[in-house]
């Protein structure tokens, strides 16, 4: 009943709305998108380099030849793959480190906090960068999805853990434990629920994070490795040449602004939608 | 001339959502009125629409007077001339009222630099002037205090200096005392009065304790579902009520005054705005409705003797002479098997013996360390026999929830012996304290955190069973939802869509699951509607003599403690400083702290009030990190103020234990001097006088 | 207080220790500086690189312990070894240490200043067309990652400078050598221009929309109810006491935010060639430059821890209650 409750709250929400529209539209694009293309991503066309967008390649070519509009969405997909796997991770690990640390308190917590500080000491960028080079090809995508979710976790963590440390003291969490149920179970079926809300938006919030995140690193030559594509390496190549050649930049940056725009928009919805006292 | 008159205000929020429909009264110049009502009645919303203080999504029509002047309407710079200047308010809770950032004295020469053109130094000179008046002692240096550093009963009494320094005529208090503990309520009621004599101002206070208002009000406006339903001066109100709902509310409070039994509970919840009843709002739990009451809505109509009432039958009563016992029907409650036997042959389910629980005194949020040591409970020796109910009383601070969590946790205590039904706690292995865990159940003071959210009542009634390995969990569900008068349908419902009583229910049938033999109960009915507590005190008594449980019942409401306990203990400073039955503490109290507590509990009763001597304490409570010396009561103690500088001497070196009084079977003090005198004068009848 | 703040320095110290040792031993694992000298013509000897490695410490044929041993006794004594080709990594450091501090302290202070100006006059005026548009626009800020606008902000420029005839905005470098006293002055400030706007337009949308809604927050609160029963005109109530309330949460996300400028650092900087920390950096990694990785690892947690204290300092200034007397 509160999960209907919310539901007519978000939809009523014009933010929202729009930014569902918007993703729907873009997921839809980035896969079925490809099957009206003229060409696949990996054709290249020796008669047409870097040529601006035509009727045949209708977002322009690259330097070799690739059609920048089979590519593109080739590069989307793997990007919104990337973020909702970043986010499902993350999320979760901020979940499970941060109730326990909250609930547990002593030396557990100090443990699990101690290492969030230094996690967040580390430049991810720099770690990242140095390790996801050398996984080599095949799975190796999946190992970069595990790097950047090892790192986007601990502030979301920490929240988890002052949130804990209030719920801890309410007075059902007090009744089971009078109850004699085991921590462990309460921590589960009375805490993580109630941190529900904040679990979601912030696992949204993580998708154009993620999403950003792989860019990035890509935008370095750090993430995802030729010969496949994400955003960021289009948007890298793109940009050496963006003022001769605009589609080459426009095409992946606009579509990466979209994507995290509308992502961000159903995260800000979200918050009102399932906490009505903040004013986001 | 009325300073302030209000006709017809309504106020409505969006989505319909009808707060005040209606309301009228005026002021006269030292006038005290008194709008009394329970949660969701409008009465708040009505003081803050006539400041203009409501947000802007709020329609506001009628029409609000002041001295002839149109508050509606005006706009904001002619408003914030009268803000404070003519018009102060007093709000709850003078915690979150008091911005956290700026100094107590730069608050209240803020006030005074608003409407008076004076000098910085001046204004700050004037605040603890202010502050001198309202009875803060060193001024001067407190001034300089943020209002985190002040008690609950300091921050009310700058709140009062605030609103009274620009010489207001009219004051509006917003249940000024609600948050605090009764000797500070007295103590804060005590300078309000004062405020008003140096102001002359007229005082509309707002509160649902009807004690507060018997001994303030000079006239009393009732409101039920956003609307005034009775309306008169003080006496006719509390004597001679003739609107039902005046009448239920009256009958269904306990008084420290009042006999055992029964209390008379008003059946139902008032409406939810946003769904009114089509005739009069109250009809639906009115004993008296008749058809016609679901006709049209009542309006309120002139009574004999400068009085309004809103009820078609308010004749009838008048003429019949009906009271609210006439016309509520009290419930009978079978008595207790348990207690025939006589209670030193009963076996002891709870044993506390100089039980100790102390903790580190940490500072600071961001740089954390530890200052010093928090004697939370000092040495406590109680027990209940089966089949009792023993009463934990004392006021914030007093270190009776850490009681109360000691022995819910079932671990070994720092010192002394914590014995549950026969089993010491500290020899307890897991499984012992885990079997034992269904012998010893709680049921908490907020009904609305004390149950999940996220889980349907079914699941949370369930837990304890299935934590507990029991088959069959849906029907033992269904029985006890029956058992505390609640339909088995609504196992499948949430916690948010039932009403503050009915929530306490819920928790109540979950602490029953396991058929406890000792329940603790944590002041379960302070967070309730008056109308609504009785029902749940009285649940909560026919349960007891039907199940011969037995209740260990911490509160810090005297009145309620009166009616359900059969022995009470008072705390103090993390010490026990009274302890027998009921009638010996009430009717005879003998330790200082014990006497000044009964006598600053207001009674309903306006004549009482207006002849009864309060015995005043001095100050705060003392910080439980630093108690005093010998005696933790000296330093507030009105008896040792009398004594003689030899007989103090003990006072200050000796620490007093509870020792059996000369002449009674169970009654103990821990005072050295301690001597019985009656506080509570029995009332005669409350009916017509 | 001093002991307090005694201990938190020495904790903060093992933090910056361990992040930097961490850094060190995974690049000392994972790089092979060998790749610079082996693939050259004429061929090197493998006696030469092995001599070459050993005097700069990064011979992956001596046990990475031993190496790190070396390292962290140089580290001790404030040499921070050498870099890839033999260089000294302090100088390397010494240079570009000012030009990256530089970016983000005023990028930082100026997206702080002007994001909580922002914010707070969007709560004041919420929901007019003034509050609406700079929520969509912060919105949308908010989502265009720096290394694209900076991208976009340089096309602009050099659009803009083609438009024009002549450099009205630098849009690479830090300065130009070839000025001196004055007008080397106001150049240095023209090539802050773009890199600077680009680090911190991000940072004051963010700003601004915490700052927003911890005003709105504390909007509803009873002491503003408090301030205005007083006779306080409303803006007056919300500028005195909802700001500097409202204030308070915004300082601890100080700390966070930080840790993500250095982020953007390496972007703006790569972007705009300036030879900052962040540039370096990337530099680095491309090189196999394990020393240098190693450096700036260091800095950045000196950086990162340096900011949450900060905040924490901020914090405690502006809040009365979690000040210790």
């Amino acid at each position: 009943m509160r999960s209907k409750v919310v539901l007519r709250r978000l939809l009523r929400n014009k933010q929202a709305r729009y930014g569902f529209i918007a993703l729907l539209v873009l997921v839809l694009l980035a896969y079925v998108g490809p099957y009206f293309g003229n060409y696949d991503w990996t054709d290249k066309d020796f008669l047409a380099f870097m040529s601006a967008p035509d009727a045949d390649h209708w977002w322009g070519t690259t330097s070799i030849g690739q059609d920048m509009y089979a590519i593109t969405l080739r590069g989307m997909q793997k990007s919104i793959i990337i973020g909702l796997l970043v986010a499902l991770i993350s999320t979760g690990l901020a979940a499970i480190v941060g109730a326990f640390a909250g609930y547990f308190g002593g030396w557990v917590d100090k443990m699990l906090m101690w290492g969030v500080d230094l996690l967040l000491v580390l430049p991810s960028f720099l770690i990242i960068s140095i390790i996801s080079p050398q996984l080599g090809q095949g799975a190796s995508w999946l190992w970069f999805v595990v790097l950047l979710a090892a790192f986007s976790w601990m502030i979301t963590s920490r929240v988890v853990r002052s949130m804990t440390l209030a719920i801890r003291e309410r007075e059902y969490v007090l009744a089971a434990v009078y109850m004699g149920i085991p921590r462990w179970k309460i921590i589960f079926r009375h805490i993580v629920p109630n941190l529900s809300s904040l679990l979601i938006i912030d696992a949204t919030l993580n998708v154009s994070g993620a999403i950003i995140g792989e860019a990035a690193l890509s935008f370095f030559g750090f993430g995802i490795q030729p010969p496949d594509v994400s955003l960021g390496t289009l948007i890298a190549d793109g940009s050496r040449n963006a003022t001769g050649y605009p589609w080459l930049f426009a095409f992946p940056a606009g579509l990466l602004v979209a994507l995290v725009l509308s992502v961000n928009m159903i995260g800000d919805g979200l918050r009102d939608a399932l906490d009505p006292g903040s004013n986001s | 001339m009325s300073i302030l008159e209000v006709s017809d205000l309504t106020v409505t929020f969006p989505g319909g959502i009808q707060a005040v429909r209606g309301v009228s009264y005026g002021v006269e110049r030292g006038e005290v009125l008194g709008i009394v009502g329970e949660s969701g009645s409008g009465k708040s919303v009505t003081s803050l629409a006539v400041m203009g203080l409501l947000p802007n999504n709020a329609q506001v029509s009628g029409s609000v007077k002041l001295h002839g002047r149109e508050l509606l309407g005006m706009d904001e710079e002619e408003l914030i001339k009268i803000r404070g200047k003519s018009i102060s308010m007093i709000f709850q809770d003078p915690l979150s009222a008091f911005t956290p950032v700026f100094t107590i004295g730069d608050q209240i020469a803020e006030a005074v630099r608003v409407h008076q053109k004076v000098a910085k130094d001046k204004a700050a000179k004037r605040a603890v002037e202010l502050l001198d008046l309202v009875g803060i002692p060193n001024p001067n240096l407190r001034a300089k205090a943020f209002p985190h550093e002040f008690s609950g009963g300091m921050r009310q009494r700058a709140m009062i200096a605030m609103a009274i320094a620009n010489d207001p005529d009219l004051l509006i208090c917003d249940e000024p005392t609600t948050a605090l503990d009764v000797t500070i309520q007295a103590q804060v009621l005590e300078v309000l009065k004062t405020a008003q004599q140096e102001t002359g101002a007229g005082i509309v206070m707002i509160t649902h304790d009807l004690g507060v208002i018997a001994g303030m009000a000079d006239r009393v406006l009732v409101m039920y579902a956003g609307k005034p339903v009775e309306q008169g001066p003080v006496d006719d109100i509390y004597y001679r009520p003739r609107m039902p709902y005046t009448m239920g509310l009256l009958a269904s409070i306990p008084r420290i005054d009042g006999e055992e039994g029964p209390l008379v509970p008003i059946e139902g919840n008032p409406p939810s705005p946003a769904a009114l009843p089509p005739g009069c709002p109250f009809a639906p739990r009115c004993p008296m409705k008749v058809d016609m009451c679901d006709d049209e809505e009542p309006s309120l109509t002139p009574f004999a003797g400068g009085r309004h009432v809103a009820c078609i039958r308010a004749h009838e009563i008048e003429h019949k002479g009906l009271t609210g016992a006439d016309v509520f029907p009290v419930p009978v409650i079978p008595p207790s098997d348990v207690v025939r036997v006589p209670r030193t042959e009963r076996a002891t389910v709870l044993e506390l013996d100089d039980m100790i629980r102390h903790y580190p005194l940490m500072k600071g949020a961001v740089l954390k360390r530890r200052v010093g040591t928090v004697y939370a409970v000092d040495g406590i020796t109680l027990d209940i026999a089966e089949g009792e109910t023993l009463a934990l009383v004392g006021e914030s601070g007093c270190g009776k929830t850490t009681t109360l969590q000691q022995i819910m946790q079932l671990q070994p205590p720092q010192g002394g012996r914590v014995v549950v039904l026969g089993k010491d706690s500290a020899k307890l292995d897991r499984a012992g304290r885990q079997a034992l865990r269904r012998d010893l159940q709680i049921v908490f003071q907020d009904p609305m955190a004390a149950l999940d959210p996220r889980m349907p009542v079914g699941d949370i009634i369930a837990e304890p069973l299935r934590a507990h390995g029991k088959k069959d969990v849906r029907a033992k569900v269904e029985e006890l939802l029956q058992l505390v008068g609640l339909a088995p349908e609504h196992a499948e419902r949430y916690p948010q869509q039932f009403s503050g009583g009915q929530r306490q229910r819920i928790g109540i049938a979950r602490a029953l699951a396991l058929e406890p033999r000792l329940l603790v109960l944590d002041e379960p009915v302070s967070a309730l509607d008056v109308s609504i507590q009785a029902g749940v005190i009285n649940l909560l008594e026919e349960l007891k003599n039907r199940l011969g449980l037995s209740y260990l019942f911490v509160a810090h409401d005297l009145a309620v403690v009166r009616h359900l306990a059969d022995r009470v203990a008072v705390m103090y400073l993390g010490r026990i400083a009274e302890i027998g039955t009921v009638e010996n503490v009430y009717d005879h109290p003998a330790h200082p702290y014990t006497q000044a507590l009964l006598s600053a509990i207001p009674l309903p009763d306006p004549e009482l009030e207006r002849t009864r001597k309060r015995i005043l304490l001095e100050g705060d409570l003392p910080s439980p990190a630093d108690p005093p010396s010998g005696c933790r009561f000296r330093t507030r103690c009105p008896k040792f103020a009398v004594l003689s500088e030899a007989e103090r001497r003990r006072c200050v070196d000796e620490e007093p234990s509870v020792a059996r009084l000369a002449n009674a079977v169970d009654h103990g003090a821990a005072c050295h001097y301690a001597e019985e005198i009656e506080v509570i004068t029995a009332s005669d009848d409350q009916e017509e006088k | 207080m001093g002991k307090y703040l005694l201990r938190r320095l020495a904790i903060n110290v093992i933090l910056v220790a361990i992040a930097a040792s961490l850094a060190y031993m995974l690049a000392a694992t994972t790089m092979n500086p060998r790749a610079a000298y082996e693939g050259r013509q004429p061929p090197v000897p493998e006696a030469t690189i092995d001599a070459t490695l050993n005097e700069y410490n990064l011979n992956d044929k001596v046990p990475v312990i031993q190496r790190y041993a070396t390292w962290a006794g140089g580290v001790i004594t404030g040499d921070f070894g050498k870099t890839w080709n033999g260089g000294s990594v302090n100088a390397e450091a010494g240079r570009r240490i000012m030009v990256s501090l530089r970016l983000m302290l005023i990028g930082t202070l100026l997206g702080f200043a002007v994001g909580v100006a922002v914010g707070a006059w969007s709560a004041v005026r919420q929901y007019k067309l003034s509050d609406r548009l700079t929520g969509v626009l912060s919105f949308v800020i908010m989502a265009i990652p720096v290394f694209v606008l900076a991208t976009l902000l340089a096309i602009a420029t050099y659009n803009l400078n083609q438009g024009v005839g002549h450099t009205l905005i630098e849009y690479t470098g830090e300065y130009n050598p070839k000025l001196a006293g004055w007008d080397q002055f106001v150049n240095r400030l023209n090539h802050l221009i773009l890199p600077t706007i680009s680090l911190s337009l991000g940072l004051i949308a963010y700003y601004s929309r915490i700052q927003r809604n911890m005003m709105l927050d504390v909007l509803n609160q009873d002491f503003v109810r408090t301030a205005m029963a007083k006779g306080l005109r409303r803006r007056t109530a919300l500028i005195k006491h909802a700001l500097r309330t409202a204030l308070i949460p915004v300082a601890t996300y100080f700390a966070f935010a930080f840790g993500t400028m250095f982020t953007g650092a390496i972007f703006t900087e790569s972007i705009f060639s300036w030879h900052g920390m962040g540039a370096w950096l990337v530099d680095s990694i491309h090189q196999n430059d394990v020393n240098s990785v190693a450096a700036v690892t260091f800095f950045t947690a000196v950086c990162v821890l340096g900011a949450a204290f900060l905040s924490d300092v901020l914090v405690a200034a502006l809040d009365p209650r979690v000040r210790v007397n």
